[in-house]
């Protein structure tokens, strides 16, 4: 497992972790999981035109990844998100089939584009995701602090001259090049589930914004290991595995939310029952 | 008039049985999913809906391999995930999409494990492109039938909830006040929505079934503020859009690059969107909106 | 027709080098066809802390928008500082009115309060000690250190309110808008607010308007008043303003100002009654000492 062509794949996997787990942190705050699952999902008919035109379908994800960022928050902003998200899906799925009917030649990729391929990474495709991970890492850091304050509380950025509109497209521009360089060794379907899954986790466990990113990172690296590991060992797609831990670490997170609030609860509790004690013994 | 007619309506429209078929079916699909789909707008519930059309194919792919009707399969995978969202919550606003997302990954990672195990490596393409694009006009004569009860059983649902859950949509509260049981109608109709769209992601595919359940209802809510005329007008465009989109499919039949017709969902698809489109900007200024605006001030001073 | 703009009472010229931190002049809003600002006019020195009074309607948030530079007026400019309110900086703190903050949303007070710092700057953020320290003597100044660490979600209204202001505060404005920050805070969390803001405002020379449409919390700290009915203010002291001809005039129609215990109360009278002048308009109920005390302002200075 651990072998020479397998260690493209395991480099090209911790890059993907580190870039979902501190987008999707983000994901999660501003309650995107929808534009998360459509850009990628869109993305498909991207590679199908691309492999018509005869162009990398690399190149063709993340064209049609950026489109779909675009189009979401041009008529998100006209009309309510997530209607504007599943619209901008479906028509560029329509476009997808339309591309598809045209050429079907672009079917033997598909089945590890969406789903994920172990052994599917060659050393070629280390340089460029490795790039535009750092570019997408580079463009989270540089937006962050506005980013941050107009996820939380928008009116609050307004007023410091944060326009809303702008920082969210930069995010979901961010968001389009972290799912197109993803799809590699995850699968495109799945990629979002490394997005929310890890994010939701971590958030229960901590209360600082820079350590819910860190552990959000380093959940995803986890999963994303774990996942390989396992698909190696039994031949099912990455994507299953990674789908199922993204479901278990979101109940771990809330579980955990939940502990966190039941303890809450009973602190609050027992301060009341202090605060009674005092009022009576200063009554008497 | 006959050289229009014949040019719009190609020769055989009419007589062929595939576009009877895809009328008559898709008709159904496009009218039980543009009635549902208000409340799914309405209730902000579109990502459910859509990672539920997934789901249901998850189902098909799975009945596959186990042996049942697909339709079985596509229905009943679709109720039961309906059910496990509404009891992590989806019916509440703040994490509702967080929800709906994990349930859909979790679902789709086992349509990759069923397309794995269910098929032959040569023949995994196929299915999933299937899948994802699918525009399956599969449904066989013993199916129609069963698909109509299911969509009529959707209908009937939103129908004799009608009025509850349009008060449970715009205020809980309110609902709640006067003892509707806000929780239990917003469970029932989630899987209305459910059955809605897996009969359309069988009959005409996922993509459609996500676009007409959608798209028809946002434009119809854009139109008018009264909902019963949004149903209306939301089931006219749907079937529109649909019907318009089967004709220009069977017309493009000679048309390039492939010579074989362009695929139904691809004319669908821009035809919906077209119409939300215009519904969208082909208001004019000085209205609604702009009321709205000046409302939303004056409460805010 | 006396001209409401007159009844303005021009500024005594006290000591010269007291800047007008905020000059609104003239100002005009439109918005939907509406006349939402009627030739607003009044300014505010370095230290005062001024009350925005009127009910809700009366067109107290465009007011904030338009110093606040989200929202151009008509006619009119607002001056902060003396210079032409071109872009937008972090010369305005500013609270907003709902604070709606999910309590599984990661982020502390101090993380939310350090925003106030630099939250609107690109760029990569270097963490530095002298940061984390500004954030900390602020949360002191608040009275928020005992939850500087908790989760801004988490935290009560009152709370909450103080993380706010803290983060409004951090970035030394000269202005801070508030904007009804009372509106749902218990009367001690009311109460403690509002000493919180005058002994700030008088501390730190900053500033304040705070919007609200209840004047008895503001009556022992504020400066002056700037009250508000349907776009048009008047300003003054509170004596020269909360008088039953000047609000009758600003709300078009007869309203009686009632004074007991030192609250003061602001009634519509009926139509019928007779015209102002006519009588003693200022009712005092149980000959109350107190009412004198509305003045309270003109004694300070």
């Amino acid at each position: 497992m651990l072998s020479g062509f397998m260690v493209n794949t395991w480099i090209v996997a911790t890059i993907v972790a580190v870039v979902a787990g501190a987008v999707g942190f983000f994901v999660v705050l501003r309650g995107s999981a929808f534009v998360a699952d459509a850009l990628p999902t869109g993305a498909f008919a991207g590679a199908a035109g691309a492999s018509l035109i005869g162009v990398s379908t690399l190149v063709g994800l993340g064209v049609f990844s950026l489109l779909g960022a675009l189009g979401i928050g041009w008529l998100g902003r006209r009309g309510r998100q997530d209607v504007a998200t599943a619209l901008t899906l479906v028509m560029m799925l329509g476009l997808g089939s339309l591309f598809l009917s045209f050429s079907g030649q672009y079917a033997s990729e598909v089945y590890s584009l969406m789903f994920g391929e172990v052994l599917g990474i060659s050393v070629n495709e280390v340089a460029p995701v490795a790039f535009l991970g750092a570019v997408s890492v580079a463009a989270l850091a540089v937006i962050y602090r506005p980013l941050l304050l107009t996820s939380v509380m928008p009116a609050l950025g307004e007023s410091r001259g944060i326009r809303a509109a702008r920082v969210e497209t930069l995010f979901l521009v961010v968001l389009a090049l972290a799912t197109s360089m993803a799809l590699p060794v995850v699968g495109a379907l799945l990629i979002f589930s490394l997005m929310i899954g890890p994010p939701a986790a971590a958030r229960s466990f901590t209360d600082t914004p820079a350590l819910a990113i860190g552990l959000s990172v380093v959940i995803a690296i986890g999963t994303v290991w774990a996942a390989i590991a396992a698909s190696y060992q039994t031949n099912w797609p990455v994507g299953f595995f990674v789908g199922a831990l993204g479901a278990v670490w979101y109940a771990v997170g809330r579980a955990a939310t939940a502990w966190r609030r039941s303890r809450q609860r009973a602190r609050a509790a027992s301060e009341h029952a202090g605060y009674a004690r005092q009022a009576a013994t200063v009554r008497t | 008039m006959n050289p229009i007619l014949r040019a719009v309506f190609e020769p055989g429209f009419f007589t062929s049985a595939p576009v009877r078929v895809a009328l008559l079916a898709g008709g159904m699909a496009a009218l039980v999913s543009s009635v549902v789909g208000i409340f799914a707008v309405m209730r902000g519930q579109s990502y459910a809906g859509h990672a539920l059309a997934d789901i249901s194919v998850t189902g098909g792919s799975a009945s596959y391999l186990v042996g049942i009707t697909p339709l079985w399969g596509f229905a009943g995978v679709s109720v039961v995930a309906a059910a496990a969202m509404d009891l992590i919550g989806v019916q509440r606003r703040r994490g509702r999409d967080l929800a709906t997302g994990i349930v859909r990954g979790a679902a789709l990672g086992l349509a990759a494990l069923f397309l794995y195990w269910g098929t032959t490596s040569t023949s995994t393409t196929g299915a999933t492109i299937t899948v994802l694009f699918g525009s399956i006009f599969t449904i066989s004569g013993s199916s129609t039938a069963a698909a109509a009860l299911l969509g009529a059983i959707a209908l009937g649902i939103v129908a004799g909830l009608y009025r509850p859950l349009l008060l449970g949509s715009a205020s809980p509260e309110l609902a709640f006040a006067r003892g509707i049981p806000v929780r239990a109608t917003g469970s029932l109709c989630l899987i209305a929505i459910a059955l809605a769209v897996s009969l359309s992601a069988l009959t005409i595919g996922a993509i459609l079934s996500t676009a007409l359940l959608v798209g028809p209802a946002a434009a119809g809510l854009r139109l008018t503020s009264k909902p019963g005329l949004a149903i209306l007008w939301s089931a006219v465009i749907g079937l529109a859009a649909t019907w318009l989109g089967v004709l220009l499919a069977y017309d493009s039949y000679y048309w390039p690059p492939a010579h074989q017709g362009w695929p139904v969902s691809f004319f669908v698809v821009a035809l919906v969107l077209v119409f939300y489109l215009l519904a969208q900007f082909g208001r004019p200024a000085g209205t609604r909106r702009d009321k709205a605006v000046a409302r939303q001030a004056e409460a805010g001073a | 027709m006396t001209d409401l703009g007159a009844m303005t009472t021009v500024e005594p010229n006290l000591a010269a080098d007291r800047e007008e931190t905020l000059a609104v002049e003239g100002v005009s809003v439109r918005l939907g066809g509406r006349e939402v600002l009627h030739d607003v006019r009044f300014s505010i020195r370095a230290g005062e802390f001024v009350g925005l009074i009127g009910s809700n309607g009366a067109g107290k948030t465009t007011l904030l928008r338009v110093i606040l530079g989200l929202q151009k007026p008509a006619t009119g400019q607002v001056r902060i500082g003396g210079a032409a309110r071109a872009g937008r900086g972090t010369a305005v703190g500013y609270v907003p009115q709902k604070i709606e903050l999910d309590p599984d949303m990661p982020l502390r007070a101090r993380d939310l309060v350090g925003l106030g710092l630099d939250g609107n700057r690109f760029g990569i953020p270097m963490p530095s000690r002298g940061r984390r320290e500004r954030v900390t003597e602020m949360l002191h100044a608040v009275g928020a250190a005992a939850f500087a660490d908790a989760r801004v979600g988490t935290l009560s209204g009152g709370e909450q309110q103080r993380v706010m202001i803290a983060h409004a505060l951090i970035s030394e404005p000269r202005l801070l808008l508030l904007d009804e920050p009372l509106a749902n805070l218990d009367i001690r969390s009311e109460q403690e607010i509002v000493s919180l803001l005058a002994r700030i405002s008088k501390e730190r020379g900053i500033a304040v308007l705070i919007s609200a449409h209840e004047i008895n919390p503001l009556l022992p700290v504020m400066d002056r008043v700037v009250y508000m009915a349907d776009g048009r203010a008047a300003s003054g002291t509170t004596g020269e303003v909360v008088r039953p001809e000047v609000l009758t005039m600003l709300y078009g129609h007869h309203v009686d100002v009632i004074h007991l215990h030192g609250r003061v109360l602001v009634v519509p009278g009926q139509d019928d009654e007779p015209a102002i002048g006519s009588r003693d308009d200022t009712h005092v109920l149980h000959a109350d000492p107190a009412a004198p005390a509305l003045d309270k302002a003109e004694g300070r200075r």
